[in-house]
C-alpha cells in the first residue's frame, strides 16, 4: 500500500497531463499541424519539384527557413522564462551562441585535414595562432555524443551557477534584467580574444561535414531543416507540459505574487532556478540546430541587442502563450530578412517602432489580436 | 456553523496539533509542554525605531488568542518574525520545543506548519480558485515532486471540502483575481486551511468584510481553536470580544497586558495608552 504511495511518476498520469493541455490548446495544435506541413511540403517541394518549376523551393529559402526555426525555440526559451516566471532576460543569446560554439567546435574537428593549413588535429585558426597543441576544452569535442552534451550542458551549467547567484541573493525585475546584458556582454567580449581558444573574431566556420555527411548536399539542408522542425515540436510540448503542471502554476504564482508563494510553501529560488536552467538549455538546443545551416558561429551572436531582438519577437507575438513566441519569431524575422534586403538603413528604426506599437496596441501580441477576434466571432 | 453555506463538511483540519502531520515530510514540532509557540526576548529596530521591544509571547496547544494593540504596536512586524520574513536583532522565537524558527526560511516556515493571513488578501490573481486551493495544499513542495504531480482523488475531495467551507463553491473556475473583496478574504482562509498548519496566523481577518461575513469568520476560527493554535490580530473590538478568550495587549513593541477581555479592558495602563481614558 505504501508501494503505490511512494511510486514515482507513473507515465501515463503525466502523459494524460500533457494531454488535457494540448486539447485547450487551440493555438498549439494549429503550430503543430504546421510544422507537420512544412515538414511534408518543405522537402517535397525542394527535392521533389525540379529547379526551373514555379513551385520549386530553393535550398537557400530552406536554410532560411530552418533559421527561423530555431529563433522560434529560442524565442519559446525566452517566453518560458519571461511570460511564466516574469523573469526577463536580457542576455538568452549568450545559452544560444554557446550551444552554437558547442556544436562548431565539433564540426571544426571534422574538417580535419581539408583545412586551409592542413592540420590534422588542430583547426585553421590555432595553425595561425602557432598553437602547438590542442587546449583542454577541445579534446574529444570530435566525437559527436561529447558534442551534443555539451550543448546542453555549457548553457545548463552556465545558467545554473548564474541563476544561484541571483536568485539566492533575490535579485528581480529590472536589475536582474541588467546583469543578464552584462553576462552576455561580458562573453562577448571574451569570446572577441584570440587567446580565449574559440577564434577570436572570426568564430568557428568553413565546416565540411556533420556525422560524416557533407552539409552542402541538399539532402543534408533538408535532414537539418527537418531535425529542427522535430526539435522545435518537442520544445513546444516539453514546454507546455511544464506550464500545464502544477509546476508551471507554482511558477506562475511567483510571477504574480513571489512573496505569497514562499508563505505557502514553495522554494521560490529553486522553482526559479529550475525554470531558467531548463530555459537555457533549450536556448542551446536551439543554437545548435542554427550552426550548422548558417555555417557560422562567432561573437556577434552575443551580442546584447540580439537577446533584447529576441524579447521583441515574444512581445509581438504574444507574450505567456508560448505559440506567440513562435509566431512573433518567424514574423519578425521575416520582416528581418525582406527589410534589410529593400531598405537596408531603416530596419533598426523598424523594429523599435514595432515594439513600441506592440506594447501600445497589442499587449497580448499578434496572437492576442487573432484570439479576440475568433473570440468576438464565436 | 448555522450561517455556513448548506451541504458544507466539518469546519476545520483533520489532524490534531499533537498527533502526526499529514501530507508533508517536515518535522513535527515537540509539543510536549503543551507550548507551542515561544517568543522570548525579541527586540528589532529598524533605524533606531525600536519595532518590537523585548516581547515574550507564549501560545499554548489549542489555544485561540487574539492580540490587539495601537497602531504601530509591533503586531504585523512580530508576525514577520514568525513566519520569517525578518530576523530580529535579539531574542529567539521557537516552534514548539525543538524547532527553531531563527534558523529556518519562509518555505521551511510555512512547511513546518505555520499558516499565515496577510492583512492585505494576496491571492493568486490569474489563477481559478481551485488552482489557489491546490497550490496551497499541504504537499511536498520539492522541485522534481511537483514538476509530476497529479491531483489525488483524496485530494480534490479535500479541496472541495474547503471550498464548501468557504462559500466558494459556485466560483470555483473563477479566476481568484475577479473575487470580491470578501471572497478573497475567505479564498485566502481557505488557502490557510488547504496548508494543514498546526498555527495559524491570522492577520485582521475580517477588514472589509460585511457583518454577516464577520460572524462566519468568528464562527469558523471559534472551530478551529482546540485542534489548532490560533493566534488573531485584529483591530475590530466587538469581533475580538466575539472570539477572544485570552487577549494580549501589544503597545510599543512590547506585551503591556495579557488576560481575558474584561481584564485587559479593567487593565489601568491598558485604558491609559489604547483605550484613550
Amino acid at each position: 500500500m505504501n508501494r503505490s504511495m511512494t511510486a514515482p511518476i507513473s507515465a501515463p498520469a503525466q502523459a494524460s497531463i500533457l494531454l488535457d493541455a494540448m486539447k485547450r490548446d487551440r493555438g498549439g495544435q494549429i503550430l503543430l499541424g504546421l510544422l507537420l506541413l512544412v515538414g511534408i511540403l518543405v522537402p517535397l517541394l525542394n527535392l521533389g519539384v525540379a529547379e526551373g518549376s514555379a513551385l520549386h523551393l530553393s535550398t537557400y529559402a530552406v536554410t532560411l527557413f530552418g533559421k527561423y526555426l530555431c529563433y522560434a525555440l529560442l524565442a519559446i526559451a525566452v517566453d518560458l522564462v519571461w511570460g511564466y516566471c516574469g523573469i526577463l532576460s536580457l542576455g538568452h543569446t549568450a545559452f544560444f551562441a554557446l550551444g552554437g560554439y558547442a556544436i562548431g567546435m565539433y564540426l571544426m574537428r571534422q574538417i580535419g585535414t581539408r583545412g586551409v593549413y592542413g592540420d590534422p588535429i588542430l583547426p585553421d585558426f590555432m595553425v595561425f595562432l602557432n598553437w602547438k597543441e590542442l587546449p583542454w576544452f577541445w579534446q574529444g569535442m570530435n566525437h559527436f555524443p561529447l558534442a551534443a552534451l555539451m550543448v546542453v550542458l555549457v548553457p545548463g551549467l552556465l545558467a545554473l551557477v548564474f541563476g544561484w547567484l541571483a536568485f539566492r541573493s533575490r535579485v528581480t525585475g529590472v536589475y536582474l534584467s541588467i546583469i543578464t546584458q552584462a553576462l552576455t556582454f561580458a562573453l562577448l567580449l571574451a569570446f572577441f580574444r584570440n587567446e580565449m581558444g574559440f577564434g577570436g573574431n572570426n568564430g568557428l566556420t568553413d565546416f565540411k561535414e556533420l556525422l560524416g555527411v557533407d552539409l552542402k548536399l541538399p539532402g543534408m539542408r533538408i535532414a537539418l531543416f527537418l531535425t529542427t522542425v522535430v526539435f522545435l515540436a518537442l520544445g513546444y510540448l516539453a514546454c507546455r507540459y511544464i506550464v500545464a503542471s502544477r509546476f508551471g502554476r507554482v511558477v506562475q504564482a511567483i510571477r504574480d505574487a513571489e512573496g505569497r508563494t514562499r508563505f505557502i510553501g514553495y522554494k521560490v529560488e529553486s522553482y526559479k532556478l529550475w525554470i531558467w536552467v531548463f530555459s537555457a538549455m533549450l536556448a542551446g538546443v536551439a543554437g545548435a540546430l542554427y550552426v550548422p545551416q548558417v555555417g557560422i558561429i562567432n561573437p556577434g551572436e552575443f551580442a546584447p541587442i540580439n537577446s533584447i531582438e529576441v524579447v521583441i519577437w515574444v512581445a509581438v507575438g504574444g507574450r505567456g502563450t508560448l505559440y506567440g513566441a513562435v509566431v512573433g519569431a518567424v514574423l519578425v524575422n521575416y520582416a528581418k530578412t525582406y527589410f534589410t534586403a529593400a531598405l537596408p538603413e531603416i530596419w533598426l528604426y523598424a523594429l523599435g517602432a514595432l515594439f513600441v506599437f506592440a506594447t501600445l496596441f497589442l499587449p497580448q501580441g499578434v496572437v492576442g489580436l487573432l484570439k479576440s477576434r475568433t473570440g468576438a466571432k464565436a | 456553523m448555522s450561517a455556513l453555506p448548506a451541504g458544507t463538511g466539518p469546519v476545520g483540519l483533520r489532524i490534531k496539533p499533537t498527533g502526526k502531520r499529514r501530507s508533508t515530510n517536515a518535522p513535527n514540532p515537540d509539543l510536549s509542554h503543551n507550548i507551542i509557540l515561544y517568543v522570548e526576548g525579541v527586540t528589532l529596530s529598524f533605524d533606531g525605531f525600536k519595532a518590537l521591544n523585548d516581547l515574550s509571547l507564549y501560545i499554548e496547544t489549542g489555544e485561540l488568542r487574539c492580540i490587539i494593540g495601537p497602531n504601530g504596536a509591533g503586531k504585523t512586524t512580530m508576525m514577520d518574525v514568525i513566519t520569517g520574513k525578518t530576523r530580529p536583532d535579539t531574542g529567539s522565537a521557537w516552534f514548539g520545543q525543538s524547532i527553531d524558527l531563527l534558523g529556518l526560511s519562509e518555505p521551511e516556515i510555512a512547511q513546518a506548519g505555520i499558516g499565515r493571513k496577510f492583512q492585505k488578501p494576496t491571492v493568486f490573481g490569474e489563477h481559478s480558485v481551485f488552482e489557489n486551493l491546490e497550490l496551497a495544499m499541504a504537499s511536498d513542495k520539492s522541485v522534481w515532486k511537483v514538476l509530476f504531480a497529479k491531483l489525488k482523488a483524496e485530494q480534490r475531495d479535500r479541496i472541495h471540502e474547503v471550498l464548501g467551507i468557504i462559500g466558494l463553491k459556485d466560483r470555483i473556475h473563477s479566476p481568484a483575481g475577479a473575487l470580491s473583496h470578501g471572497q478573497k478574504q475567505w479564498l485566502e482562509i481557505g488557502m490557510l486551511l488547504m496548508q494543514d498548519p498546526l498555527l495559524l496566523l491570522v492577520d485582521e481577518p475580517v477588514a472589509g468584510m460585511t457583518p454577516q461575513e464577520t460572524e462566519r469568520t468568528a464562527e469558523l476560527l471559534v472551530s478551529l481553536a482546540g485542534k489548532h493554535s490560533v493566534v488573531v490580530v485584529e483591530h475590530d473590538m466587538n469581533f475580538v470580544r466575539s472570539i477572544a478568550r485570552k487577549v494580549t495587549v501589544l503597545h510599543e513593541g512590547h506585551v503591556l497586558a495579557e488576560g481575558s477581555m474584561d481584564e485587559v479592558q479593567n487593565h489601568p495602563r491598558v485604558k491609559e495608552v489604547y483605550l484613550g481614558e
